[in-house]
């Protein structure tokens, strides 16, 4: 398949030339210009802005969305507490207050937070948004029976006392969960059930998007979202295609931070991946909303044409390409032996299986620059010897008691090529040093659930090394880190994504952070956290990920934002509003 | 004529039945007796992040935890009686033949399907007549003209189509005639005939003839070779010296006996493609019934698995006895009993 992209792609090339159905040309268009800085301002209103979307969304209803772009886009239609600044670069990780009026309020042990809802606000039909509609928003997202998709981040912090739904509420305006207050119609206040510094990250999830109780179709209401925010739906065919329109009881005034440019927002679900590269270079199509980069033969296409690339740009990302070290399994559990696989790994054959540089950046440890106070360290030569340090290796295995090395399986997704890349560059490094490895692919859709993220299957069948990856809910240590490395979010039912850190004073490090209410202080306590897992050698970290996006010369305001990384979707124009 | 009509579909209903069984089977059964338990099913429809408990849970709301037969006897019962699923704040009842809830999207299947079928059934009806009529006349002209310029330029254009895969044609075709020359629309463009006949063609003109560029190829060699050998037969001489005009003799006489093995084939492939022509529509962007079935085998989801593999299944054997009817109208020789 990825020999017939690639002939299809110098086919393509070389038909080259002008195309049609475009929108007129962005000036001044270099690579990366849309990285750090906005790419052609503009305020020109108007005009149809074209999304397309290769899967199918998870839910557009704001309780029932774990997708990064799916995040990005509700922005459109749906007005959380606070959201991420829609800046350039690191300025659109800091969050901004929203549907409040302000960022939240802690208590002095933060575990109550209280936020005061602007005035003015209006649902699509005319109705005022209240603290109420927040608080059943909250309520209706902890129901995971029926949104099993979105975060439990709620359910986990809040003082639930036994809520499970407004559904089961017994009470008769649904609003019996305790953890929620709602002393009057503009505020609203959140107890936890242990603190937590940084809720405002919380209140930026888009289950705090306002929900009329009256209109809540429960799995339903996903084919028509109550609009809060500029655009309401028109219409909506689900995994097909919808579309939005101005909602005319937006009100600009209430609302400092979006632009609303465009009269109408389509979006194409379900679209060819290669279909919509080749849309996006023909001016036929405006954004590829997944906003994960164009598809492989594409990326080789735009990088080698002069006229392709100006458009195109390096997006850096929270995600980390890694592999985990079980300490589960021996001769792992010895420290030096877990040592020795760091040193022996080659990192320029890692970088290469995701695509090389402009695949990402050969990572040194797990938190990416682009997380607020992330520091680099490098304990293992990464930078300086990427293609392995097998001296360093050796003296580990002599430590270790294994000087000729040993035997151990390495697991990744078998749908995956880049990590069957990873996991062979992986086999041939180590190999030089005497630790033999078996590859064991498994299904990708199984992974975490029963194979490589169940502790005993792990453990069981020898998994000594296993790929994975990983990218933060959200731009900060606790977003990146809570989920892989705090030993106590293992469960032995599966599911996992942390596969391999368990270190107690990881986890005290974890707790003292959510108790640290001063925004330095805790970045500096992620970051020791993160040097104390490389120190331990229980991951190996490989590439922290770059994506290649496409910016057609049909937009305007163009940026890559730190909060999400891709383009943001709440500021993009069109360029030729006739069409 | 109608006792066997009635047979067969007797026959078909106890075919879905098999089928149906087969497929639960393949989704349940096999996971069981490879060791899963009801929580390690239920967590493929759990949020990344879900614990034990909604897990468990998750396992009771989709009846993982009740024996296969229950299951299975639930599904069946839902597909005569309907059933009632909770969205939330109020129960929805599914009309029968209820295929279920999807685990994923939490749709009923049925309207799901219904509401893709006309998208594979255009796709469908448009490529087969492109492929048949292009295809047999090829066929025919090729072997009236066997050795010519046309028969060897023919023939190497239906090797190049049945050889050239159509996720390469189809991206080929879009971006040279939609994106670069802008002559027909792009991909994901589908418009419901109801709404725009006009846009309905246009959208569907380029996946048409990728289709039949495909299945022509095919159909113009099957069609030359049975002319060929047709036409040697004692009778179109007999024809001949009758002093028939040859227009007769080539499509009353040499084409209607060639004829059979097309129908065998035309069926069997119109069938199956109005079960979904899974990689026209997922390099067309089309929503039909093959694309839909793609997402849901990618999802594991179930009950959009069963629902598809159950209507692409009737299709297949509708279109046989079809078959088996325009056998007896093509071929005076046959008759149904």
């Amino acid at each position: 398949m990825i020999a017939t992209d690639a002939t299809l792609a110098l086919v393509l090339g070389a038909c080259g030339g002008t195309t049609t159905g475009g929108r007129g040309t962005g000036t001044g268009a270099t690579y990366n210009a849309g990285v750090g800085q906005v790419y052609n301002p503009s305020t020109t209103k108007g005009g149809t802005l074209r999304f397309a979307n290769a899967g199918d969304w998870d839910s557009l209803d704001p309780a029932d969305t774990y997708y990064a772009y799916s995040w990005n886009f509700i922005r459109l239609y749906g007005r959380q507490l606070v959201m991420f600044a829609p800046e350039p670069g690191a300025a659109g990780a800091k969050l901004v207050p929203d549907l409040a009026e302000t960022l939240g309020v802690p208590s002095n042990d933060s575990k109550t937070w209280t936020y005061k809802i602007r005035k003015g606000m209006r649902f699509e039909d005319g109705s005022t948004v209240t603290s109420k509609d927040v608080k059943y928003a909250v309520e209706r997202s902890l129901d995971k029976q029926t949104f099993p998709n979105g975060p439990t981040y709620f359910n986990d912090f809040l003082d639930l006392r036994g809520y499970t739904s407004p559904y089961q509420d017994p009470t008769p305006d649904k609003l019996g969960l305790k953890a929620i207050e709602t002393p009057d119609d503009s505020t609203i206040v959140f107890h936890l059930a242990k603190p937590f510094s940084g809720f405002d990250y919380f209140a930026q999830l888009p289950a705090t998007i306002p929900v009329p109780r009256a209109k809540d179709t429960g799995t339903k209401y996903k084919q028509h979202v109550v609009s809060t925010g500029p655009y309401k739906f028109e219409s909506n065919e689900l995994g097909k295609k919808f579309t939005l329109v101005r909602n005319d009881q937006w009100n600009p005034a209430t609302d400092p931070i979006r632009t609303a440019l465009p009269d109408r927002i389509e979006v194409t679900i379900g679209a060819n991946a290669d279909d919509i590269d080749n849309r996006l270079i023909s001016g036929n199509l405006d954004v590829d909303v997944a906003g994960t980069g164009v598809q492989p033969a594409t990326q080789g296409r735009i990088l080698s044409d002069p006229n392709l690339k100006k458009n195109a740009d390096a997006a850096a990302t929270t995600r980390l390409w890694y592999t985990s070290i079980n300490p589960d399994v021996a001769p792992l559990d010895n420290i030096h032996c877990r040592k020795a696989v760091e040193y022996a790994a080659d990192h320029t054959a890692y970088q290469r299986a995701y695509g090389g540089p402009a695949g990402g950046d050969i990572a040194t440890n797990l938190l990416p620059p682009l997380i607020p106070g992330a520091k680099q360290v490098d304990l293992y030569n990464f930078g300086s010897k990427p293609g392995g340090d097998a001296d360093s290796a050796r003296q580990e295995l002599q430590q270790c008691g294994q000087p000729s090395g040993f035997a151990t399986n390495m697991s990744y997704r078998a749908e995956r090529p880049k990590e069957k890349a990873t996991a062979e560059a992986m086999q041939q490094a180590l190999a030089k040093v005497g630790i033999r490895l078996t590859l064991k692919p498994f299904p990708q859709g199984d992974y975490f659930k029963l194979y490589a993220g169940k502790p005993d299957f792990a453990k069981n069948n020898k998994l000594g090394l296993m790929t994975t990856g990983w990218s933060a809910d959200w731009p900060d240590g606790f977003g990146f880190l809570q989920q892989i490395v705090d030993s106590r979010v293992i469960r032995a039912s599966g599911g996992n994504t942390n596969l391999s850190v368990k270190i107690p004073e990881v986890d005290h490090l974890i707790d003292q952070a959510l108790l640290t209410t001063d925004t330095n202080a805790r970045e500096q306590i992620w970051a020791q956290i993160d040097k104390r897992v490389m120190e331990e050698a229980v991951a190996l970290p490989g590439v922290w990920a770059k994506t290649l996006l496409y910016r057609p010369p049909t937009l305007t305001n163009v940026f890559v934002t730190n909060g999400f990384g891709m383009y943001d979707y709440l500021t993009l124009g069109v360029q030729n509003v006739q069409k | 004529m109608t006792a066997y009509i009635i047979r067969r579909l007797i026959a078909a209903v106890l075919l879905l039945l098999v089928v149906s069984v087969a497929t639960f089977a393949i989704f349940f059964l096999v996971p069981r007796l490879a060791g899963a338990s009801a929580e390690d099913l239920a967590s493929r429809y759990t949020g990344k992040t879900a614990n034990a408990e909604q897990v468990r849970v998750m396992a009771e709301k989709l009846g993982f935890t009740d024996p296969l037969p229950v299951q299975y006897g639930r599904f069946a019962k839902g597909l005569v009686l309907g059933a009632d699923y909770s969205t939330g704040p109020t129960t929805e009842h599914c009309p029968a033949p209820c295929f279920g809830y999807s685990f994923i999207t939490q749709n009923p299947v049925w309207p799901d399907l219904l509401d893709r079928m006309p998208v594979t059934l255009s796709l469908a009806a448009g490529a087969g007549v492109l492929w048949l009529v292009g295809g047999v006349a090829t066929g025919v002209l090729s072997a009236v003209r066997k050795g010519s310029v046309f028969d060897r330029a023919a023939m190497g254009v239906a090797l190049a189509g049945v050889s050239l895969p159509i996720f390469f044609t189809g991206l080929l075709a879009l971006s040279l005639f939609s994106y670069k020359l802008g002559w027909t629309e792009p991909g994901g463009s589908y418009t419901p005939l109801t709404e725009s006949p006009l846009a309905w063609a246009r959208a569907l003109l380029l996946p048409w003839v990728t289709l039949a560029l495909l299945y022509a190829a095919g159909y113009a060699r099957l069609t030359r070779a049975g002319m060929l050998e047709t036409m040697n037969e004692d009778y179109i001489r007999t024809a001949r010296a009758k002093g028939l005009p040859e227009r007769t003799v080539v499509l009353k006489h040499g084409l209607r006996a060639a004829l059979t093995p097309i129908i065998t084939i035309f069926g069997l492939d119109v069938g199956l493609l109005i079960g979904g022509a899974v990689l026209t529509e997922s390099t067309f962007s089309l929503p039909g019934l093959g694309k839909y079935a793609i997402d849901a085998i990618t999802n594991n989801d179930l009950p959009k698995v069963l629902g598809v593999t159950l209507v692409a299944a009737f299709f297949v054997v509708i279109a046989n006895l079809v078959v088996d009817i325009l056998y007896a109208v093509v071929d005076p020789r046959v008759r149904l009993s």
